[in-house]
């Protein structure tokens, strides 16, 4: 490569040039791929509610029977103003809710849990949707890797009492994993934040159509 | 000059490994051992950036003019960090679910601006594939086995979730060769990752030496 001075005007047109041709490119494919990553991110979230409201206990689209409720402010920073709570019925009677969580305090931020609520505000079911906790260690709340998120099933906010929604460690009945504390009690906390939405918005949630 | 294959295939994998001679990629190194299958996955992604950077750059090597060169390959990396991460979310979506946690990681390495720099600025577009190919190929081997190692002591298992990265096929890599409750932490968490990594420099060493060859330190500028 030569080494000769250039003015820089010649650099910076070479600079210029690269930055716009791989933006060009950069656009093109976000163009392309916007579409198709929308339908993958909307058949995650068919997926995870299908997780925690049983098929059987709606006949409707639980996505077109959302609604829109004030978020708790338990999701901490950052959390949507928002909740969308996705209402399975069947013969229009409420028979479960579900709804998105932000369980704050992880080891890598925020865990987003989707919970679903029977309506005697018994847990249908739980899963983590996405987390950045440490590899080996915090992602055992991942239904894929352990089947730790799975005992929550059944419980609610008098099963067990309140002061007992805690990992062991904390005094509270809820296993956390060895080398990992900090990941479960997140959990455990969000579910228990979840509970208490329900609680104080039920009678929104059960309204019929 | 052109380097023969046979010896860019040769430093890739063994003699100039990335990892375990050239010491550079540390950052994912330490952060995406702690199980082999981490380790295969992080490789995997990186060696396909590799090569797509080492073969744009030395499509345009004779076009960047010197004093702006890096910002031009920091752009070439990050911009096929950006369409790997675009086209796996879109089109291989159950990898990118395992995957993705790592794909943005591959910006902050600088074993492929080290290749950029070091080889495919100079060289033809077929040797530099190749370069960044094998050098990636080398970088999975060195992070797959110190993965392995890892997550062998830190928690009995050994290529565990396999299934998750490579389709249900892998389920039979996944094994457990000790019993449940075993396991030394400290190997899951960053300072095993710098105690594996270091060790593996000195068995690289020991095992070179012991086929007669010179230990020279060698630098991300040695071809």
């Amino acid at each position: 490569m030569s080494q000769a001075i250039r003015p820089t005007w010649v650099h910076a047109t070479i600079l210029g040039t690269f930055c716009a041709g791989f933006g060009i490119a950069l656009a093109l494919t976000d163009d392309i791929t916007k579409a198709p990553i929308k339908d993958r991110a909307l058949e995650d979230k068919m997926n995870s509610l299908g997780q925690v409201i049983p098929k059987s206990i709606h006949d409707n689209n639980p996505v077109n029977d959302a609604i829109k409720l004030p978020s708790p402010n338990a999701g901490g920073h950052g959390a949507p103003a928002e909740t969308v709570v996705y209402r399975a019925m069947k013969g229009g009677e409420v028979t479960g809710v579900a709804f998105e969580m932000d369980a704050s305090g992880g080891y890598g931020g925020p865990v987003k849990l989707m919970i679903g609520v029977a309506p005697d505000g018994k847990l249908l079911g739980v899963r983590v949707i996405s987390h950045k906790e440490t590899p080996g260690l915090g992602d055992k709340i991942d239904a894929a890797k352990t089947d730790w998120i799975t005992r929550f099933t059944g419980l609610s906010l008098g099963n067990p009492p309140v002061d007992k929604w805690k990992v062991k460690k904390d005094g509270g009945q809820f296993d956390q994993f060895s080398g990992a504390t900090i990941t479960p009690r997140a959990v455990v906390g969000g579910i228990r934040h979840g509970l208490e939405f329900f609680a104080a918005n039920s009678s929104r949630m059960m309204e019929k159509k | 000059m052109s380097a023969s294959y046979g010896r860019i295939i040769k430093d890739g994998l063994w003699e100039n490994n990335g990892v375990l001679c050239m010491l550079l990629g540390m950052c994912p190194t330490m952060a995406m051992t702690g199980t082999a299958t981490n380790g295969l996955g992080m490789g995997l992604a990186t060696a396909a950036v590799m090569a797509a950077s080492n073969l744009m750059v030395a499509m345009f090597r004779n076009y960047v003019t010197h004093e702006v060169r890096i910002p031009v390959y920091i752009l070439i990396v990050a911009a096929n960090v950006t369409f790997v991460d675009l086209v796996m979310n879109a089109w291989m979506h159950e990898l990118y679910k395992v995957l993705g946690l790592f794909i943005p990681l591959i910006v902050s390495n600088c074993l492929p601006l080290a290749r950029l720099e070091a080889f495919a600025a100079k060289e033809p577009v077929l040797p530099s594939f190749l370069d960044g190919l094998f050098m990636g190929i080398g970088f999975t081997l060195a992070l797959t086995a110190i993965g392995a190692v890892r997550e062998m002591i830190g928690q009995g298992t050994l290529f565990a979730d396999a299934a998750l990265l490579l389709g249900n096929w892998a389920h039979f890599m996944e094994l457990r060769v000790m019993p449940a409750d075993w396991g030394i932490l400290v190997l899951i968490l960053p300072p095993g990752g710098f105690l594996i990594a270091g060790l593996m420099v000195v068995a690289k060493r020991l095992i070179d030496l012991a086929s007669g060859k010179e230990i020279k330190m060698a630098g991300a500028h040695s071809v």
